[in-house]
């Protein structure tokens, strides 16, 4: 995506007076596009992009196009601050983010202070990918949308569908040392204990955040511990080599994941994940109603046939800014936020409603297991052509959502 | 007790690894004096041309064709790059190397893309080996600990017992009298950069398709590999080799016990420990386990 | 380097002229970053260039210190009073602490040793900074709000044009601070003990006490950064330990030059310039990043201040008129090179993520072969003309060159 002479133009013009906005509706789009999570980010901005483009097909909003401009944070807080301010500066007032839930909270920070100080300039996060609890509980801000299940609602469902497999006696929990692995461990167990108190809780474990190379020690600690399944939030590289670990020492387990089918993981897990692999997603690529058809096969002609448009949340988030801002008759953030709270429309898989007290959407999750593609499963996983997701469990939107603890401060 | 036992086997695979890797990083460092930042890349490079000449011709001819082909460009970078370099000091030689490590991973970025790439066991390496208890040991680790050893085996004879090798072991300890004594040093140089730029990407021939090869494996390697070839001593092949098992050891044995200091288990405190080993070791005794020479 | 009242007189009004020139957020945020690394950087030189000392953990320093600041904030809403324009203090004297205590481990040795344990130790903070969330905040990181307490006279460092003076104005003070230790004892003697520490030794000072010192006294300077850091934005995260942080300065040192005292300001202006702007032009950014540094490794060690100083010996020994036949000769091979270059690579990284290369109007398409051979050709032929004008300009240049070399 090459703007050069305009953007030349851009840093030069807005560094001797603020610009006000353009007559466009702008996105920034704030997530890392190099470096290690780079591919995720990328992913994420065509996802974000073609979204804009399919609105846009459509009439655009109120007149305008959606143009959405890129922003790589390397993944640091601190650099999504400086992205943020730059952003404003520009005239855009729509930030959209989803990779890592510490650079989400600062953006929520950041912008609650930036809207507090310039009311008449006010900012709003489209939130399509951190999942810490916390955004729609005790930090929820009026400024934060977030269209991703967070990760406590993702456990919700999993859980459940654990709840009715006799054949699991004994689990173990496996997550990365940080904010979001100590969160999916303590859901596990709380909703575990709740739902299934015949079933032990073998063990748990944290290892660092994507440092671990082998996790054979791990694979061993599992096997003594005697347990059937795996929890795990694990994602990127921390799931598919744990998955390959436990294929390599005969290791017979179940993983239940959170991101199984996201950028690298199936096609680095290959083999060594089928019929052992389950994810909790919003999306299931060989769910999705023939009215669908024509978006994926433009998504495959445009990204390569490998490739699954598997973040929805983006889309969404696209068509319930367009949706509020003809309510709201406005592109004004403040405007847009009051009208988006509590709208409900129509996904791919049913009925999805942007919750009014929390602004967490409520939306079908599934259940999926990681298997060989062919027969009635057409689409395969990302990256790979010979191994997809079979759909086992579909939960309707009312059936995911949690009580929330959030107390928005609305000005 | 089979927890100890697999996780003795584990650490001794992954030690093993860890020689493989900083053997080349000792041979430069000791010789040379330059901490080659670069050369968990050359680790990466290896791995990728690993990949790429395995899908196209074969696992095994890999095994011979990567290692060359890194180490021919390791050569060239020691040749074009790292003597000029030299000249301004080691500062630069070091910074040189930090900003190769740079550009050797966008590189990657651009051929091969972000994501990894699907570099897989050869299927006749993969499988079960035996069985221990319940758990099995792949054939594949067999091999690398293999391989591993005939390539110290290999390094050894090959240093001892050849001409070559004899200049370049007193290169090692005494660098400026072997020139005194007329030796080409500076193609001694090339030649021991390249070496240990193909013992690398050997490394990363065998790693990278156990491990995943993306181009964050260089990042995610280096660290350690200082930590041993620092532990291990300047001028010390031997060392190294003692380091890399006892860290690979330490490190996965971190993991397996379950011991608990002040409340925080051990595993949490495992990414610590190869660093805080080598801290102690810079301070009790420099020139590390079995080095020749203080830096 | 002769410096004058004239030199921080003018330096204190561009400061302050700054901000009424370029108005914009984006720029002010710009400053205060530059400014803020400009600090870190010249503590860096002080081991660096000053006292020979190549650390790989200074960013231990600066992120401690920017912790302790964040905390301070946070007690400070709770009541405990310290105004806002102190704050950074309360970071250098934390840097200093942290640099007293490891200092004292880590100038047991100097050398490739001292980087050594310096890389350790860096590591080691770092990966603690996973394992104490309660200090250190985890992923998230710790936040803050530097708008608290009573507005002083109009000032509740709100808006970022005076969150920028703050930052200028500790700039201001640590840099004079930082050049007046150069002209004392201790600093003369960190010099003589990067030249020949066993001279030193047997002059009579201990090299191993000169050194501890000095990194005391950069740890108090980087504690300082790391608080203005954590004061502009308001957030630290365990990524101000890294060792991305702790390469970050080395290469702004290095780049602005370490041998000139105001060369790390220079370093951090163009690092901050390639980390914000160059970043926002292209997805390449990375690579030229590694360029230029090694470029600089390669030919310039001297770095920017380097280039400067030799421009201006140029010009007071009125060689200008000598040398400029060889600018003019050199001037547009190169740029034809930089452009071709820049070309390719940029096709070079549209290639690898499917997309064609748009510029100001032309689309140059990166899957057809005909488009590629001409970049590479045109590159290929730039670098020839470089090389044919260089062996005409060659001669000239040398014997500028003993010109200035002469008269030193």
């Amino acid at each position: 995506m090459n703007r050069l002479a305009p953007a030349v133009l851009a840093f030069l013009v807005t560094t001797v007076t603020a610009f006000p906005a353009a007559a466009q509706v702008r996105i920034a789009y704030i997530d890392p596009l190099s470096g290690a999570m780079g591919a995720t980010g990328e992913h994420g901005l065509n996802e974000l992009q073609f979204a804009a483009e399919l609105a846009n097909a459509k009439g655009g909003v109120l007149g305008q196009k959606i143009e959405i401009v890129p922003m790589d944070n390397k993944l640091s807080a601190q650099e999504s601050l400086i992205l943020l301010k730059s952003a404003i500066d520009q005239g855009i007032r729509y930030i959209s983010q989803g990779n890592g839930s510490s650079v989400a909270g600062a953006l929520i920070d950041a912008i609650n202070k930036h809207n507090e100080r310039n009311p008449d300039q006010t900012v709003v996060f489209l939130n399509y990918a951190a999942v810490d609890p916390d955004f729609t509980n005790d930090k929820c801000s009026f400024w934060h949308f977030r269209f991703d299940a967070n990760s406590d609602m993702k456990m919700e469902a999993l859980t459940s569908h654990m709840q009715g497999d006799k054949g699991i006696r004994k689990v173990y929990l496996l997550n990365q040392d940080y904010s979001f692995g100590h969160q999916v461990a303590k859901a596990a167990r709380a909703m575990l204990t709740a739902k299934r108190p015949d079933v032990q809780i073998v063990g748990e474990e944290l290892h660092p955040l994507a440092k671990v190379k082998d996790f054979s020690p791990y694979v061993a600690k599992i096997q003594a511990s005697g347990a059937d399944s795996v929890i795990t939030g694990n994602w990127g590289n921390d799931l598919a080599l744990l998955v390959k670990a436990a294929r390599d020492a005969n290791l017979h387990v179940n993983f239940y994941t959170y991101y199984a089918g996201t950028v690298g993981v199936p096609q680095a897990m290959g083999e060594a994940g089928v019929d052992h692999v389950k994810v909790v997603s919003y999306w299931n690529a060989n769910g999705t109603p023939p009215s669908m058809e024509p978006m994926i096969e433009a998504y495959k002609k445009k990204y390569g046939a490998t490739s699954d448009p598997y973040s929805q949340a983006l889309r969404s988030s696209v068509e319930f800014l367009v949706a509020a801002m003809k309510k709201a008759n406005s592109t004004d953030p403040a405007k847009v936020a009051k009208a988006m709270e509590g709208m409900t429309l129509e996904g791919p898989f049913g009925p999805m409603t942007m919750r009014a007290e929390d602004h967490q959407l409520i939306q079908p999750l599934f259940i999926g297991t990681f298997v060989k593609a062919g027969g009635k499963l057409k689409r395969p996983a990302e990256g790979t052509t010979d191994f997809a997701f079979r759909l086992e469990q579909k939960l309707d939107g009312p059936a995911t959502a949690r009580p929330t603890t959030c107390k928005m401060r609305r000005s | 007790m089979e927890l100890a036992l697999a996780s003795l086997l584990n650490g001794v695979t992954y030690g093993l690894l860890l020689f493989m890797l900083s053997s080349g990083l000792t041979l430069i460092f000791s010789m040379m004096g330059v901490l080659n930042f670069a050369h968990a890349s050359f680790y990466m490079l290896g791995a990728y041309f690993g990949y790429v000449i395995s899908t196209r011709v074969g696992f095994f001819p890999a095994l011979i064709l990567a290692p060359l082909a890194v180490g021919a460009i390791g050569a060239a970078v020691e040749r074009f790059g790292l003597r000029r370099a030299h000249a301004s000091g080691h500062v630069s030689e070091l910074l040189f190397t930090f900003g190769l490590a740079i550009v050797i991973e966008e590189v990657v970025h651009v051929i091969w893309g972000k994501t990894p790439v699907p570099y897989r066991v050869p299927a006749s390496l993969d499988g079960p080996l035996f069985t221990l208890y319940s758990s099995t040991f792949p054939t594949y680790k067999a091999f690398m600990m293999a391989v591993s050893v005939a390539m110290l085996a290999a390094l050894y004879a090959g240093l001892t017992r050849t001409r070559a090798g004899l200049v370049i072991r007193a290169a090692l300890s005494r660098p400026d009298m072997v020139e005194a004594l007329g030796h080409n040093v500076p193609r001694v140089f090339m030649l021991v950069f390249g070496g240990g730029t193909a013992l690398a990407a050997l490394a990363g021939v065998i790693g990278g398709n156990a491990f995943i090869t993306e181009p964050g494996m260089a990042a995610a390697l280096g660290p350690i590999v200082f930590v041993v070839v620092v532990v291990g001593g300047l001028g010390s092949l031997a060392g190294a080799f003692i380091a890399s098992l006892a860290i690979g050891i330490v490190q996965t044995f971190a993991v397996s016990l379950d011991y608990s200091i002040h409340g925080m288990s051990l595993s949490r405190v495992a990414p610590v420990l190869p660093y805080l080993i080598m801290v102690a070791m810079l301070i009790a005794r420099p020139r590390g386990l079995m080095g020749t020479r203080e830096s | 380097m002769r410096s004058s009242a004239w030199t921080w007189g003018a330096s204190a009004a561009l400061l302050v002229a700054l901000p009424l020139v370029f108005r914009s957020g984006f720029a002010m945020s710009l400053f205060c970053q530059a400014g803020i690394v400009a600090i870190f950087a010249l503590s860096y030189n002080m081991l660096l260039g000053q006292t020979g000392l190549l650390s790989f953990g200074h960013a231990v320093y600066y992120g401690l210190g920017a912790l302790f600041t964040i905390h301070a904030l946070n007690f400070a809403a709770a009541g405990w009073h310290l105004p806002v324009t102190l704050m950074p203090l309360v970071g250098a004297i934390a840097g200093l602490a942290f640099g007293i205590v490891l200092g004292y481990i880590t100038t047991r040795r100097a050398g490739t040793t001292f980087a050594m344990i310096s890389l350790g130790v860096g590591e080691m903070v770092a990966a603690c900074s996973l394992m104490f969330p309660g200090f250190f905040g985890g992923e998230a990181g710790i936040s803050a709000n530097r708008t608290l307490g009573e507005p002083f006279l109009g000032i509740t460092f709100g808006p970022q044009i005076q969150m920028y003076y703050l930052v200028a104005a500790w700039l201001l003070l640590a840099t004079a601070a930082m050049y007046a230790l150069t002209r004392t004892p201790l600093g003369r003697m960190a010099n003589a003990v990067r030249d020949n520490p066993q001279r030193a030794q047997f002059v009579g000072y201990d090299p191993q006490w000169v050194r501890f010192m000095m990194v005391a006294l950069s740890g108090f300077f980087a504690g300082l950064a790391g608080g203005l850091a954590a004061l502009n934005y308001e957030i630290v995260s365990s990524e101000s330990l890294s060792a991305y942080t702790s390469g970050l300065v080395l290469l702004a040192t290095y780049l602005g030059g370490i041998r000139v005292f105001a060369g790390p300001i220079a370093g951090a202006i163009a690092v901050t310039l390639m980390q914000t702007v160059l970043a926002s032009l292209t997805t390449a950014w990375p690579f030229y990043f590694g360029l230029v540094f090694l470029a600089t490794v390669l030919f310039v060690p001297g770095g920017i201040a380097g280039i400067v100083l030799l421009h201006k010996r140029l010009w007071e020994m009125r060689l200008a008129r000598r040398a400029a036949p060889v600018y003019a000769r050199m001037a547009l091979p190169v740029a034809l090179v930089l452009v071709a270059g820049v070309l390719m690579v940029e096709m070079a990284y549209r290639a690898s993520a499917g997309v064609s290369l748009r510029l100001a109007g032309w689309l140059l398409d990166t899957r057809s072969t005909g488009t590629w051979i001409a970049v590479v050709a045109s590159f290929v032929a730039a670098c020839l003309l470089c090389r044919w004008a260089w062996r005409g300009a060659r001669p000239r240049w040398a014997e500028v060159s003993a010109a200035i070399g002469d008269a030193r």
